[in-house]
């Protein structure tokens, strides 16, 4: 196999480094020593003083290879953002679906070209807005869907052929897919032109984000239910969203993060093709989504390992012969967490290198958080410079004019393999200690999550790790001074109003008729989930009427916390 | 103080489900020798108090991280009151603004402890609080 250098020359360079470290690097360190013993990136990979052509000689060329062609490691498309930038997609919502509806509306006037939708607990959890759980939750961390009547608000004069709608939602995601084709039908589009995504990550639930309602299989199942629905009616749209984000903010490192978003897609891949779908059918529509931290380096050489093992795992391991389920893409978004209450105008600073690390990394959609996020959810003024920073980067920094123009530097080739060995190592891990599932259950992923997240917190304590305005450079007579996202006291009454209104009007022997299909659906595991949902959703049946019957079919999940 | 560790309950209210920050807080409170429950995800403010009064605990700990502190916070201090355990110490964890944080200190809240509180100011700060209020 022909290496970028041969045996001599790397020999050679290995020779001159030695004497490098000897000669300069000695003297020098007789004089001032480094600013720390030993360096490692944030996901405690260690870090080399310098890099050369001997780091990256072992790695055969066709593993760097090119953009849009196997394994993609430098890109899933063959021209990225010479063509067309990345959608600048922030996410939205609060209220109800009118309010969520006029800062879509905002967000695409100031040039968004993709929107996404955050939906309050309730929603999340499969609460309807009048149920005692719900109660001070309405509308308050994202908008308040219980009904079809409340989507259509949501989406009211958006053109869905025009604007992808991304919709983060798990447990429930099945139910606002539902909603979104019954709405697009009764606004006669073609399911097959329409794009967008749902999370549908319930994996990654159990592992970090812990919004689940329905124990682990019949879950999985429901996932496996949307994968397998839109591979066959909605080409375009993404029915899953693999998710290392929120494991990330859960506590977990980098290198944690890649390699348990990818245990939870063999999984997923498993249990389609185990109704006899081939994974050249769905595969292609697999989506992920990332977090972008603030080791920039270590993020672009996740994101390019993430793709690279993405391409071997579904070629070598599943047997894909259609390089479009090979090409992992992917949605980004900055670090909340790293967000800061103190000096909080610094965040704009942070969130700008995130972003910056997610565009090297060729995102193709991406997410910049809010400067008032440590505070509460983002104001209007926080998103449109948000957004602003996106514009910035992809319109004046020039950093898009050439395909990943960090390849071919050492240390992020050489990292890059280290990541990819690495992760190989933890899925082999993942298998040999009986799978994902397994491994959830016996809380495996949550123990070493929670593990690294106290870590961080001792390193941040110690200054180990700075935080500028928290650890180092702090201002002590700081007043905050900011104006926050206030919440309508109004929106629970308005809301309520409304699915009272649904409840009024619908037709209750046909919805109990729908209801009782829908439990032989779920007890039939080979059945699809998605045809009664649509039914329902049309015949007024609201989240909480879906959700509450079938807690009588398969129960609740709880979970056993470990720390 | 040795033969009577500080007994704390610590608990997640609402249904968001963000439990980085309280299980950091699990650990560096056992760590630092105390008596550490932690109730788990999705409880109600009854549910919380009724453990509490039941474990007995020095410290009630409840972690937010969904905005609803101004329905949850009142709602557990009354209970606490109802049940004649109004001497428990009752912390708040989570992100909220500031004036939330305020206005849950004036109405009998004993700290906030928001994001990027060092663990070890968490420790100091219980036994300060459960120092200053005495014996029971």
């Amino acid at each position: 196999m022909s290496r970028l250098l041969d045996e001599r020359e790397v020999a050679a360079l290995q020779e001159a480094v030695r004497s490098w470290e000897e000669n300069e690097v000695k003297a020098f360190l007789a004089r001032q020593a480094e600013r720390r013993p030993e360096f490692f990136t944030t996901g405690d990979i260690p870090v080399k003083r310098v890099y050369t052509a001997a780091d990256v000689a072992d790695i055969p060329p066709e593993d760097f290879g090119l953009p849009g062609r196997y394994p993609f490691t430098r890109g899933p498309y063959p021209t990225m953002y010479r063509s067309r930038f990345w959608t600048m997609r922030q996410i939205a919502g609060f209220g109800t679906g009118e309010d969520t509806n006029r800062r879509f509306k905002f967000l695409i006037a100031q040039g968004q070209t993709g929107i996404s939708t955050d939906f309050d607990m309730p929603t999340l959890m499969g609460y309807d807005s009048d149920h005692p759980m719900s109660e001070g939750e309405v509308g308050r961390e994202g908008v308040a869907i219980d009904t079809l009547a409340d989507m259509e608000a949501l989406l009211d004069g958006i053109d869905l052929e025009k604007i992808s709608v991304s919709m983060t939602i798990n447990p429930t995601a099945w139910i606002l897919l539902a909603m979104y084709v019954a709405l697009a039908q009764r606004r006669g589009y073609d399911l097959n032109r329409l794009s967008g995504t749902i999370q549908a990550d319930i994996l990654k639930e159990y592992m970090a984000q812990k919004e689940f309602i329905y124990p682990i299989a019949p879950s999985v199942r429901i996932v496996r239910d949307c994968i397998t629905y839109c591979a066959r009616n909605m080409k375009r749209y993404n029915p899953i969203n693999i998710s290392g984000y929120h494991i990330s903010e859960a506590g977990a490192s980098p290198l944690q993060e890649a390699a348990f978003t990818l245990a939870n897609l063999v999984a997923y891949v498993g249990e389609v093709t185990a109704t006899g779908m081939q994974v050249d059918e769905f595969a292609p529509r697999l989506a992920f989504f990332f977090v972008s931290q603030a080791d920039l380096f270590e993020e672009v050489a996740k994101f390019r390992a993430l793709r690279r093992c993405y391409a071997k795992i579904m070629k070598e391991r599943f047997g894909a012969r259609n390089p479009e389920s090979m090409r992992l893409r992917f949605h980004c978004q900055t670090a909340a967490a790293t967000l800061t209450k103190p000096q909080f105008q610094v965040n704009i600073v942070r969130t700008t290198l995130q972003a910056l690390s997610a565009v090297l990394g060729g995102c193709q959609s991406l997410h910049t958080n809010g400067y008032d996020e440590a505070f509460a959810i983002p104001t209007e003024d926080a998103m449109r410079l948000a957004l602003r920073t996106q514009q910035v980067i992809a319109e004046e920094s020039g950093v898009t004019n050439t395909i990943d123009p960090l390849g071919g530097s050492y240390y992020v080739e050489a990292l890059t393999s280290e990541y990819e060995r690495r992760i190989f190592e933890i899925l082999d891990e993942v298998d040999r200690r009986g799978g994902t599932v397994r491994l959830i259950e016996e809380g495996w992923f949550q123990k070493q999550i929670a593990d690294f997240a106290y870590e961080t917190a001792l390193r941040k304590q110690s200054g180990e790790k700075p935080v500028i305005g928290v650890n180092r450079y702090v201002d002590g007579a700081e007043r905050h001074g900011i104006e926050t996202h206030p919440y309508d006291p109004t929106t629970a009454e308005r809301q309520i109003a409304r699915t009272q209104r649904v409840r009024r009007e619908r037709d209750r022997a046909r919805l109990d008729a729908l209801l009782e299909q829908l439990v032989a659906v779920a007890r039939d595991e080979s059945a699809n989930i998605m045809p009664v949902t649509i039914d329902l959703v049309k015949a007024g049946a609201t989240m909480g009427d879906i959700v509450e019957r079938l807690k009588r079919v398969w129960g609740t999940y709880r979970e056993n916390p470990v720390f | 103080m040795a033969t009577n560790p500080i007994r704390v309950l610590l608990a997640k209210v609402g249904l968001d489900g963000h439990d980085r920050g309280v299980k950091v807080v699990a650990r560096a409170l056992r760590d630092a020798g105390m008596d550490v429950i932690y109730t788990g995800l999705h409880r109600s403010p009854e549910e919380v108090v009724t453990a509490a009064v039941q474990e007995d605990v020095d410290v009630l700990g409840v972690s937010l991280l969904s905005g609803v502190q101004m329905t949850v916070f009142p709602r557990i201090l009354k209970l606490l009151k109802e049940r004649g355990a109004d001497d428990m110490i009752v912390v708040a964890g989570g992100v909220m603004p500031d004036e939330d944080a305020a206005a849950l200190r004036e109405m009998g809240v004993a700290a906030i402890l928001l994001q990027d509180t060092p663990p070890q100011e968490i420790v100091d700060t219980l036994r300060r609080l459960v120092e200053a209020r005495g014996e029971r």
